[in-house]
């Protein structure tokens, strides 16, 4: 084991939100005992020990499987979503990262299609919506045929999988200057673009998707590549690139 | 402590042989019609593969389906952190898999303590569920060709290992959920997600709804059904520290417990070998490292205890490569429950790595000597990054280390063949049950009995039930559902009111020691006696110390959280109730008192060839164990060897 011995000490700057529409603000913890080895979200979890046992009302964060796979956690760190290593998830990011004594700044996935519930907790139920139209291949239980019938090659089933990677976590759109879901849309509409069995609703995919991304309040996509950057999967921008192919495909007719 | 006997349980499997028993099954089950099928409300808690699979699979065939989770979307249910892969019988790789062999490597696997109906169901619809994850799009691992490609898995001797890299769990339920939101957006099935179950209500004898807890507004709603089918995960967090999400939790299994349902095989808890060692106090999981990573990672301590050298210090022969020395047919591929305790004596003998000396090498040096970086990093590539980010050392230079934790628990609500409870109406599926694996699950089985359950068997079991008649109407204002809430809202209004000292993760924290310690991977008469006291004593000064903050009215982690320990002291007690009766050793469970020459286990099918059910009689008084007598009628008892 390569960590230093010895136990950090950080300040913490958190939002802090009693619900959607309720006026928020900063405040600032100092908590101490940690190690270098702990993740983010077990300091967040010794901080709000400390706040239990002062009587106090612990900070509302999002968190499950802990491994960087659910999508769950999320928090911007000084300003990045998911904090400052590349494909990274909140939740296995380790305090080594931070040096002792350093000011953290933390806030929730701040975008408008993502209403605040509580402190760190955001609703993005927007992202379902979005699947619900169509981020599927449409087949019945049962009406499958036989799996090796279909032949993929290695090479594209491995380019859908890059896609398939998505965690649905928001990075993105938290990330990016405005608030646009595009990599997280580009990468469902690419993986079915690749794979044969998604050619078939291929047209309406990304037309119903693409039409419920506008209404959630997403913004458009003006090419940061922010959302690249965030992202705790390594999902590439070329992913928006297939969205755009795809949506003149369907609503043109070109390409 | 000898337990209260019950009654003997029946599985209703049509009995006959194993080969055609579902398809005569299925032809002797009732039918609902396609215009009545809307008439019928099902309601499924939990949306990872066995919810996410059942929920879609019943909205397709036009039930009305109210699907909940206690997530902020279906889509990050547990089942998300599934790594390795999925077993299917499919035989592409030639290399003499059938339907037979996966049934018998699961039978064996199990230690001969699951029923063999199941098993051969199982085994059988294992293809389907292949062909229909490729239909949707899951994108598994192919070779060249194009064709589909397998990996090896603990406790098996064939290739019939279907995956994705090292996220198949992500795939399959990704599929799974995207049929269920297929279904979301044709009507046929309504979301609830963020809300916990904490009752299940009962009318004349039947499952007839769930009381439960909106977790963004605190308010608590009833919902009102047909049928409640229970997806909702194993109980491995009774432990505290497992690989299991810091959310999963047994407390909708429990409440259906309390209300009659029998609870199965507690004991029998799988504590999986290759997860990342602790590091401290703080930890709030621990991680899992594939089981396929012992495809090609050689499992090694150094020969003499309390060498601290570094690894690469250790000169070849001056290693241990324990699981190929005890077990040269299967190496370091024997199952799980084997290759823990391999684990954890090696590391009793002093011969653990690291700083805690609580863990064992998983080298990789042969395989990328032999491979080369690129293709160790394509079957791993994810894995080996998530070890780096997790301890900050890199997998590729230097061995790993790992140690065996709480995964899984084979354990659960008693079900019948159509797997339904003791309770008519609530069927329960996946890890929530307790039916298919036996003592021991193997590798890459998780996966395949949720998606079977849900896609396969449930579609046609529940319709039977539904189709039997007899179910009156009812409304959510009826007596039963709202003293369900009533008593809901006095569990939370009295965790709410204890004004302790001491915090949740505390009490859970202590919890789990006492259970990892005295019933985890070794157990004896003495340690779960004692657990039992220490248990009870927990749970007393739980009520009487904790400090559970807030109010009950909005979000509130603390509050949820204090609601599942409460119900784990329950379990936890149960689980070493159980551990204490089955007076033998087999798969998880290994009882010190019951042990070869060599240290193996000493299975005993003259008195323990059964599932113990357990019912509950009331929070302070004795369970009633009631058996289902295991028959095999096609495979015989063995030894299980792996030598």
């Amino acid at each position: 084991m390569t960590a230093p011995s010895g136990r950090r000490a950080y300040t913490l700057r958190i939002w802090r939100q009693a619900g959607p529409d309720q006026l928020g603000g900063f405040v600032e913890y100092r908590v101490g005992g940690i190690d270098p080895d702990m993740s983010f979200l077990e300091t967040l979890d010794q901080l709000n020990e400390d706040i239990i046992q002062q009587g106090g009302d612990p900070v509302a964060f999002d968190s499950d499987c802990r491994e960087g796979i659910c999508g769950t956690c999320g928090v911007c760190i000084d300003g990045r979503a998911h904090g400052p290593l590349p494909n990274v998830t909140t939740c296995t990011l380790r305090m080594r990262e931070f040096p002792d004594g350093a000011t953290l700044t933390v806030e929730p996935f701040r975008a408008n299609a993502f209403p605040i519930v509580k402190d760190l907790v955001v609703d993005r139920g927007a992202l379902d919506r979005i699947i619900q139209r169509g981020g599927y291949i449409s087949v019945n239980v049962g009406a499958a045929p036989e799996a090796n019938l279909m032949l993929i090659g290695k090479d594209t089933a491995e380019a859908a999988m890059d896609s398939a990677a998505c965690i649905g976590c928001g990075a993105c759109v938290a990330a990016c200057p405005n608030a646009s879901a595009a990599l997280f849309v580009g990468a469902k509409i690419r993986q079915f673009m690749l794979l044969p069995q998604g050619h078939v609703e291929r047209g309406h995919r990304v037309l119903a998707m693409a039409e419920q991304m506008d209404e959630e309040g997403f913004g458009n996509c003006s090419n940061h590549g922010e959302c690249e950057a965030a992202c705790p999967k390594a999902i590439a921008i070329e992913n928006i690139a297939a969205l755009r192919r795809e949506y003149l495909r369907a609503a043109f007719g070109l390409l | 402590m000898t337990p209260l006997l019950g009654s003997t349980l029946k599985s209703g499997a049509p009995g006959g042989p194993l080969d055609t028993q579902w398809d005569r099954h299925k032809g002797d089950l009732r039918l609902v019609s396609p215009a009545n099928k809307r008439q019928f409300t099902i309601i499924v808690v939990g949306t990872g593969l066995a919810g996410g699979s059942a929920a879609a699979a019943l909205g397709e065939l036009g039930y009305n389906v109210l699907s909940f989770c206690i997530q902020d979307s279906p889509r990050r249910a547990h089942s998300v952190a599934a790594q390795g892969g999925i077993n299917a019988a499919k035989n592409y790789q030639n290399d003499g898999d059938s339907v037979y062999r996966l049934f018998y490597d699961t039978i064996k696997g199990g230690d001969f303590r699951a029923r063999e109906s199941n098993v051969y169901r199982l085994a059988q619809l294992s293809v389907n569920i292949i062909d229909q994850c490729v239909a949707q799009g899951v994108p598994f691992a192919r070779e060249y060709g194009g064709l589909l490609a397998n990996r090896s898995f603990g406790g098996a001797q064939v290739s019939r290992t279907f995956y994705a890299r090292g996220q198949t769990g992500q795939q399959l339920l990704l599929g799974a959920y995207g049929s269920l939101m297929r279904q979301v957006d044709a009507g046929t099935v309504k979301l609830f997600p963020r809300r916990e179950m904490l009752d299940l209500v009962v009318i004349d004898g039947r499952a007839r709804g769930i009381v439960c807890r909106n977790l963004v507004s605190g308010q608590l709603e009833r919902y009102a059904a047909d049928a409640v089918l229970l997806c909702t995960g194993g109980y491995a967090t009774v432990y505290f520290l497992s690989t299991n999400a810091v959310n999963s939790n047994a407390t909708a299994v429990w409440r259906c417990y309390k209300h009659g349902a029998l609870f199965a095989n507690p004991c029998f808890t799988q504590i999986h070998p290759t997860c990342i060692p602790l590091v401290g106090e703080q930890q709030s999981k621990l991680t899992l490292m594939s089981e396929s990573l012992r495809n090609d990672g050689r499992v090694w301590v150094p020969k003499t205890p309390g060498d601290t050298r570094a690894p690469e210090q250790i000169h070849e022969a001056e290693r241990d490569y324990f699981l190929e020395r005890m077990y040269p047919a299967f190496g370091n591929l024997v199952p799980r429950d084997i290759a823990s305790r391999a684990a954890k004596h090696v590391c009793d003998e002093g011969r653990g790595v690291g700083p805690t000396k609580l863990a064992v090498y998983l080298d990789f040096a042969d395989a990328l000597k032999r491979l080369g970086e690129e293709v160790v990093r394509e079957r791993y590539g994810n894995l080996f990054q998530m070890y780096k980010e997790i301890t900050g050392e890199n997998p590729y230079q230097v061995p790993m280390r790992i140690f065996p934790a709480p995964h899984y628990t084979m354990g659960g609500l008693w079900v019948d063949y159509n797997l339904m409870s003791t309770i008519p109406g609530l069927f329960v599926l996946g890890e929530a049950n307790f039916s298919d694996h036996g003592a021991n699950r193997l590798g890459a089985s998780a996966l395949m009995q949720g998606l079977c359950d849900g896609y396969f068997v449930i579609p046609y079991t529940v319709g039977h039930y539904l189709g039997g008649g007899g179910l009156k109407k009812i409304s959510t204002d009826d007596q039963a559902f709202r003293e369900a809430e009533q008593r809901v809202r006095a569990t939370v209004k009295r965790l709410l009111g204890i004004g302790g000292k001491k915090t949740v993760r505390d009490f859970h924290w202590q919890l789990g020691r006492i259970l990892w310690d005295r019933a985890g991977m070794s157990r004896n008469a003495a340690g779960l006696t004692e657990a039992i006291e220490q248990v009870r004593a927990l749970r007393q000064e739980f009520w009487e110390n904790a400090c559970v903050p807030g109010s009950g009215e909005d979000f509130n982690k603390s509050l949820e959280m204090a609601g599942r320990v409460a119900d784990c002291f329950e379990l936890g007690e149960l689980l070493c109730r159980d551990a204490l009766q089955r007076e033998e050793s087999c798969g998880c469970h290994f009882r010190e008192e019951h042990q070869t020459a060599d240290g193996e286990l000493q299975r005993d099918d003259e008195r323990f060839a059964f599932v113990a059910a357990w019912e509950y009689t009331g929070d302070d008084a004795a369970p009633v164990m009631h058996r289902e007598p295991l028959r095999f009628e096609t495979v015989h008892f063995t030894t299980r060897s792996y030598k």
